[in-house]
């Protein structure tokens, strides 16, 4: 028996099939990335507020900048979409999703996803960050999908650690690497399935997690409902959406995900000299330490006088020790305060006040982790434009 | 190759009611708008490429001198040989060709 309210709910979601019955109005607007051929339509999705749009089919969508100026946590309907293949499963009914786990295990499972949420639940606060964020940006330019600085984001996870699910399992001796595989797949059957692979050690280092939940309500469809993988301080490559398939394995995984795609050069700073093919190459791992300055944008006008300064900062779990801001183009540099740590996978916030007389100025905001790496004040350079992470620069007027 | 076509009719646009009422949950793209620029070879691009990828996989890539006929050849080369594009040896030189003059 329904009582009113849910009566009414069902009726807002009646509603909404309204709503959504007209998908004309589908650029909102554009928006111009600050390199060439960086104009993107604005989009609205379902679940999502206006996103920019880097490909429609399957869905890439890019975090406008200003979101990350209103707070540590990223918000579900602003948090980017990163899919390889088409044939994403747009309709999934939760009460028949089933997480299988098997391979070398000693008792294979087959996990509802109310089997999942009996569990001892976790959460932590981790940052999410496309392999090739900010690839836009390359110098000389590469082939892929031209991003901004948009495709990142910082949630709150919430789930099971994986450890919990393949102590149940009964990890096998002998297991070299865990594979991961979602509901999502190729629209060919000739194109390589999206699976990725963990070494076991990583894998069961308890903060591996399968995630439900993030920010406190279910993950949004395009981010990966009902289950997705969450592997904190590593490119979101790994962090597989859907996630339904994970098989122990005693070797290492030779998909093509894995072997080909997503690798860095084998350079002490996983870069080579711009233009060139490094001789040998390793999957991609950590995000390397980065910040950025949100609450002022490239090309800005501010007052002449007292200028509060914030932005964010964030590494590959070392935790940030230190945010220096420059206002002299890199010549001087003045420590942030930092803000409150919500752990050391997450955005960090920073905040600084300048005072800037009337003129043109070069801001820039530097971040050290607590194992030392700093940003570069040049770019590193690899063929496939990952790890971004140069000191960014803002360029500003006070007038 | 299968195209998955959504018959959808019911968009949760809160997933807290979906959990609520374990609501089989079905998402509704918005209708695709990217489309290739007018051209020779217009209908083999359309043909070969559009079953995999809307057209903004294209349009987004880095334009000048190092991303003409070389450049298109390799992303067509490699659509074969790493995607398993079913793409005729015919047509191989037609898709570079429209790419090369109108990206």
């Amino acid at each position: 028996m329904l009582d009113r309210r849910e009566l009414m709910k069902r009726a807002g979601v009646a509603a909404l099939v309204t709503g959504l019955g007209s998908a004309k109005a589908f650029a909102l607007d554009s928006v111009t990335l600050p390199f060439d051929n960086g104009e993107r339509p604005l989009v609205k999705y379902p679940q999502k507020r206006p996103m920019i749009s880097l490909t429609q089919r399957p869905p890439q969508l890019e975090t406008p900048f200003s979101i990350f100026n209103e707070g540590a946590i990223t918000p579900n309907n602003a948090f980017f979409v990163r899919y390889h293949l088409a044939d994403v499963p747009y309709n999934i009914d939760p009460d028949k999703f089933t997480l299988e786990v098997k391979g070398k295990v000693d008792r294979p499972l087959k996990l509802s996803l109310k089997d999942i949420r009996k569990l001892k639940a976790v959460e932590i606060v981790a940052v999410n960050q496309c392999s090739g964020n900010s690839r836009g940006f390359s110098s000389p330019r590469v082939a892929g999908g031209q991003l901004g600085n948009g495709a990142m984001g910082n949630a709150r996870w919430r789930g099971v650690p994986l450890k919990a699910v393949l102590d149940m399992a009964g990890v096998q001796q002998g297991a070299k690497q865990v594979t991961f595989n979602g509901m999502d797949g190729p629209v060919s059957d000739k194109t390589p399935d999206f699976v990725k692979a963990l070494d076991i050690d990583h894998a069961s280092d308890g903060e591996v997690m399968l995630a439900y939940g993030m920010n406190g309500e279910d993950l949004p469809v395009l981010n990966g409902f009902p289950l997705r993988l969450v592997v904190p301080g590593y490119y979101g490559t790994y962090w597989v959406k859907h996630l339904n398939e994970i098989t122990v394995i005693d070797n290492v995984f030779e998909g093509f995900w894995m072997k080909s795609a997503y690798r860095i050069p084998d350079t002490p700073n996983n870069s080579v000299e711009p233009g060139t093919a490094p001789k040998a190459t390793i999957p991609i791992n950590r995000f390397t330490v980065r910040s950025f300055i949100t609450n002022v944008a490239d090309g800005a006008k501010v007052k002449p006088g007292n200028t509060m300064l914030k932005g964010i900062a964030f590494d590959g779990g070392k935790g940030i020790k230190e945010v220096a801001v420059s206002t002299d183009g890199g010549k001087t540099w003045t420590p942030a305060k930092l803000g409150k740590d919500l752990g050391k996978y997450s955005f960090r916030e920073w905040k600084l006040p300048v005072k800037l007389a009337a003129g043109a100025y070069e801001l820039k905001v530097r971040a050290t982790n607590n194992a030392g790496d700093v940003q570069p004040m040049t770019p590193l350079w690899n063929p496939a434009g990952y790890l971004r992470n140069v000191v960014e620069t803002v360029r500003v007027t006070a007038a | 190759m299968r195209h998955r076509i959504v018959l959808t009719l019911i968009t949760l646009a809160s997933l807290s009611v979906a959990s609520a009422y374990a609501v089989p949950v079905s998402y509704t793209l918005p209708e695709e708008t990217a489309a290739f620029k007018p051209g020779t070879n217009l209908e083999v691009v359309q043909n070969n490429c559009t079953a995999c990828h809307s057209a903004d996989y294209v349009k987004t890539q880095p334009r000048g001198e190092k991303f003409k006929k070389d450049f298109w050849q390799a992303e067509v080369i490699k659509m074969i040989k790493v995607y398993g594009a079913p793409i005729d040896d015919a047509d191989v030189g037609k898709i570079v060709d429209y790419l090369t003059a109108n990206y």
